[in-house]
């Protein structure tokens, strides 16, 4: 007679094999209508082209795929049993090595545009790198941190971009004293929005902040006397060297005559990236001594138990408020130094698109881990990058792998969360 | 002492006058009127549904009462009158501190942690918007390392220092019910509401509990309000008993006195074993309130 | 006057196709707490199986409009189910029990790999749609405006309506309705209770896609364009619906549709049609800041 109840018994072959055609059936279901049929349109009219083989290359490929995928979850899982505890015993080290690791990329940071002086490419793409650094450190603030799910950060840094681009268009302000500024009207807008989401909890605070986005973005496409609507605003003026701007040597003291360098388009890119990278730096050591504040700490206990802090005394509302002000603030100096990096906004980079990759990097970085921000920034802008070859798949892949990351680790890639104190590092202990 | 009431004729730290709580239609606390006296251990108690957590939150201004009015003498302030006050400033103001029956720790950080966010107003004050924390000022470090000795502190006492670096989500339920006991002290508060402090303990650890509430009071000249199912725990430390049922008062007094009272062991037995009234009213209470814990 | 009568009648229509994605949204929410956030995207699949169905017909000449809507409805709703099917089991289902951010995550990705895919599988230009129901009713005619009910407004008014009923039917009256509200209250005891949670929730999207399908029908037909993008809009809108309703709530899904509708179409006409989706968006944070429970939700007391 079988046993009633069995344990742990390896599926038969032939149950993997009806596991797989189920999922070959599922996606021959949604293959049907998207891959196998299509619609073109011809002189005005819409014809329907069939793609078969295709279909059938994708049924076959889900089948043999989730074949292979169970086999390999079902080993995976017998040899995680047989070594499990292993990993509690690391986490203990897991602190120092990032600290570690923290440091080892701060170095390459610094010396990466060295390296690739004449590379155009890769100091543009370590900028943008950096740019989404910034916002997500800034969105760190709200969302990991604090614990607010905040969906419409890019209209913070669309006001950032807009408030320099006016500033320096229309009153010829300097990149230097306007990032200031904007950075304060952006923390501005971050209070006018979060005064009416003090109430609201999880996913309503999600929806209300993404319309709070929408509403900006529509604004700035339609109020076309101040934003240039759909247009935008170009010939915005980049940033100087203290001065002294980054041009072919005329008659006024350039970068390069002043300091007898042959005049190279790559310094101003060079001398970006740095400016960049500096104000990433700076926030990261804003947000991170703030974390061992009083008021970090209330950021986090909110996110940790919003009743709890108010049974406490804790005055919820300015915690929520200084945590919106503070995210908004980096997302405008974030959009203050995008504007002048391009020299050209329009709405189109504000989209909900944006927001929805800001928070992807929070999230999937680690919520509230700062290494994490970076390493979820590095992974989302190289995949569409390494992507380009076939650039039509970028942000499909970009969606897979925002799922796939999400189930394989939904704590985030480092989930590590190192204590603001300790008490046996102050020596009180006898730990 | 003229007045020979329950509560011993000390004067009240807090009278609760009249309280109504409605949802809909359903009263879940009904004309309530009680007196906390000063410097005392009292009790809430009744069975499941008889309105206590509600009757907490209330008091801790979670809920805004539908009647009545809860008032507290404070020391310095003088009487304050809690219902109109925010569940934040309940807290501060009156100093009014609580712990929930479904434990709510700050599980991610660590149990020192949590005790430093109980401090949070001093802190957040001596760091001056955080500017005199950001230039890390003399001031502000001494008030943090002031929050901190306080913190180590209430951890020796609770015997949790060897636990001060461990996440709170990571600690067992006994021990996560004495970090928010030591996380409710670090608030330094006049009254401290326990909701169940003993519910999940075993009989070890709710014997331990007893002699803390009991020091508590002794050497802190704190005042507590329980609300507890564990008989043992309310009839060997309170001074002063509240049964609820029903969102009313049926009966106040001494553990004694309620040991005796007809209304209280009709209320946890049930009208129709009337006859049973002649049996060891306490056992039969304790049975009963046990039986309602498994 | 008949300008008004209009607005309503056009409100009216949008509102009904809103209010049907709002349902959608209503039930998700009320199954698992949280926001599907591809159901607008699913609707815009929806659509595209549709204008791909009535391509089809056209060109094997199936000329009969009524048997062919039913078709299309039929086919749509048949494969748009099976895309909410995949949502939950692939965004949602692994997600399960871990914070509440993580799944938001993850259906933020859906919705951009599904909108992604039907720009690469189906073309990123606007698809056009021959209108296959014309005509309508003259209703008033005052200072030469002529107010006009067109038959396929009548048609998503009253499809709308049926829909209706049947799923009031379905989840009052109904064993699955029974589960699914009880999984609503609790899940852990519906599943001690013996009930498989996992295939009521996997219905309740599967119900949900359904219910964008026929709106993605519809739309096909009233508008006669479709593109990958509409799915976002129309989805936060369907969303403010089912806020502005009571979320939970079936009718006031509805409500909230019909309202959402009536609001943009007289915004639009009497304030200014740029800044229509302003005036959705600014009505979501009012609703949320000062009736979060919505016009027939049940208020939340907060547990503490």
């Amino acid at each position: 007679m079988p046993p009633l109840v069995s344990v742990g018994d390896a599926p038969t072959l032939v149950e993997r094999g009806r596991d797989a055609a189920g999922i070959a059936l599922i996606a021959l279901l949604l293959g049907i209508p998207m891959i196998g049929l299509s619609t073109v349109d011809q002189s005005g009219a819409l014809r329907v082209l069939t793609r078969w083989p295709l279909l059938g290359v994708f049924v076959a490929v889900a089948f043999c795929g989730r074949l292979l995928l169970r086999y390999a979850l079902d080993r995976l899982k017998s040899r995680l049993r047989t070594r499990g505890r292993q990993a509690a015993a690391a986490s203990a080290r897991h602190g120092r090595v990032l600290t570690a690791v923290g440091w080892l990329a701060f170095a390459l940071a610094l010396v990466l545009p060295l390296v690739f002086a004449d590379n155009r490419y890769v100091v543009d793409i370590a900028t943008t790198v950096l740019i989404y650094v910034m916002l997500g450190w800034g969105l760190n603030v709200v969302v990991g941190l604090a614990g607010l799910l905040d969906l419409g950060h890019a209209a913070f840094y669309a006001v950032g971009a807009y408030a320099y681009a006016l500033l320096a268009t229309q009153f010829g302000w300097s990149f230097w004293a306007a990032l200031p500024v904007a950075g304060l009207i952006a923390a501005v807008f971050g209070l006018a929005l979060g005064w009416p989401c003090l109430r609201l909890r999880g996913d309503y605070l999600a929806i209300v902040t993404l319309g709070f986005g929408e509403i900006i973005r529509v604004v700035l496409v339609n109020w076309t006397e101040l934003s240039g609507g759909p247009n935008g605003i170009s010939s915005i003026p980049r940033p100087s060297f203290f001065g002294l701007p980054f041009a072919p040597s005329g008659n006024a003291p350039t970068f390069a005559s002043s300091f007898g360098l042959e005049f190279s388009p790559m310094h101003r890119l060079i001398f970006l990236y740095y400016v960049i990278l500096a104000l990433s730096l700076l926030t990261n050591a804003l947000v991170a001594r703030l974390r061992r504040l009083p008021v970090g700490r209330a950021w986090e206990a909110m996110r940790e138990d919003e009743i709890a802090c108010r049974a406490l005394g804790m005055n919820v509302t300015n915690v929520k408020l200084s945590a919106f002000a503070l995210g908004a603030m980096l997302g405008g100096v974030a959009g203050v130094f995008f504007a002048a990096r391009q020299g050209f906004i329009s709405p189109e980079s504000f989209t909900f698109n944006e927001s929805a990759i800001i928070l992807a990097i929070v999230v999937l970085g680690g919520m509230g881990s700062q290494l994490g921000v970076v390493l979820a920034s590095l992974v989302l802008v190289l995949i569409p990058e390494l992507g380009r070859d076939f650039s039509e798949y970028r942000m499909l892949l970009f969606g897979a792998a925002m799922i796939l990351i999400m189930i394989w680790r939904p704590g985030g890639i480092l989930a590590h969360r190192e204590p603001t104190l300790r008490h046996a590092a102050a020596g009180g202990g006898h730990a | 002492m003229p007045e020979a009431s329950a509560a011993g004729g000390v004067m009240p730290l807090l009278s609760v006058e009249n309280l109504t709580m409605r949802f809909g239609g359903l009263a879940a606390i009904d004309d309530l009127s009680f007196d906390v006296p000063a410097g005392r251990i009292s009790a809430v108690i009744g069975p499941n549904g008889a309105g206590k957590t509600t009757f907490f939150n209330c008091l801790t201004g979670f809920y805004k009462s539908t009647a009545g009015s809860v008032r507290l003498n404070h020391p310095e302030l003088g009487v304050l009158r809690l219902e109109s006050l925010p569940s934040h400033q309940v807290a501060r103001l009156a100093r009014i501190v609580r712990t929930f029956q479904n434990i709510r720790l700050f599980p991610k950080m660590t149990v020192l942690e949590n005790l430093i966010v109980a401090q949070h107003n001093v802190l957040q004050q001596a760091s001056r918007f955080s500017l005199a924390g950001l230039f890390g000022l003399p001031s502000y470090r001494r008030a943090e390392a002031r929050a901190v000795d306080k913190a180590v502190d209430w951890l020796r006492r609770l015997d949790l220092i060897d636990k001060a670096d461990v996440p709170a989500g990571a600690l067992p339920y006994g021990t996560q019910r004495r970090v928010e006991i030591a996380r409710a002290l670090c608030a330094d508060p006049l009254l401290l509401c326990l909701d169940e402090p003993a519910a999940g303990l075993n009989p070890r650890e709710s014997g331990e509990l007893n002699e803390l509430l009991l020091r508590l009071v002794k050497e802190e000249r704190l005042t507590l309000l329980l609300i507890e199912h564990d008989m043992s725990v309310v009839m060997n430390v309170s001074d002063h008993i509240c049964v609820l049922n029903y969102g009313r008062k049926i009966a106040e007094g001494t553990p004694d006195e309620i040991r005796n009272d007809p209304h209280v062991i009709k209320a946890y037995l049930g009208e129709e074993e009337e006859e049973e009234e002649e049996e060891d009213a306490a056992g039969a209470v304790q049975a009963k309130a046990i039986g309602a814990r498994t | 006057m008949a300008l008004a009568l209009q607005q309503l009648i056009n409100g009216l229509a949008l509102g009904a196709v809103y209010g049907l994605i709002a349902v959608g949204y209503t039930m998700v929410y009320g199954i698992i707490g949280m926001i599907n956030f591809a159901h607008g995207d699913v609707y815009m699949v929806g659509a595209f199986i549709a204008v791909t169905g009535f391509t089809l017909l056209a060109a094997f000449g199936v000329s009969s409009v009524p048997f062919a809507l039913l078709l299309v409805l039929a086919v749509a709703v048949l494969f748009t189910s099976v895309y909410g099917w995949a949502v939950e089991r692939l965004a949602y289902r692994p997600l399960r029990g871990s914070s509440r951010l993580a799944p938001l995550i993850s259906a933020i990705g859906m919705s951009i790999f599904l909108q992604n895919m039907v720009q690469l599988t189906q073309g990123a230009r606007v698809k056009p749609v021959p209108p296959m129901i014309t005509g309508g009713v003259d209703l008033l005619t005052i200072d030469g405006f002529t107010a006009r009910l067109s038959y396929s407004q009548v048609l998503i008014v009253l499809v709308t309506a049926v829909l209706l009923v049947a799923f009031t039917w379905l989840i009052t009256r109904t064993s699955f309705g029974r589960q699914q509200r009880a999984c609503e209250q609790d899940r852990t005891m519906t599943a001690l209770l013996g009930i498989d949670v996992d295939r009521t929730i996997s219905l309740t999207f599967m119900l949900g896609a359904a219910l964008a399908a026929v709106a993605g029908v519809l739309v096909t037909i009233y508008y006669g364009v479709v593109d990958f993008y509409i799915g976002f809009i129309a989805g936060i809108k369907a969303f403010t619906a089912a806020v502005l309703g009571g979320i939970g709530s079936l009718p006031g899904a509805m409500l909230g549709g019909l309202l959402i509708g009536m609001i943009e179409a007289f915004w639009s006409n009497y304030l200014s049609a740029e800044y229509k989706d302003v005036a959705t968006f600014s009505i979501l944070i009012l609703v949320l800041m000062f009736r979060p429970s919505g016009l027939l939700g049940r208020p939340e007391v907060e547990k503490v």
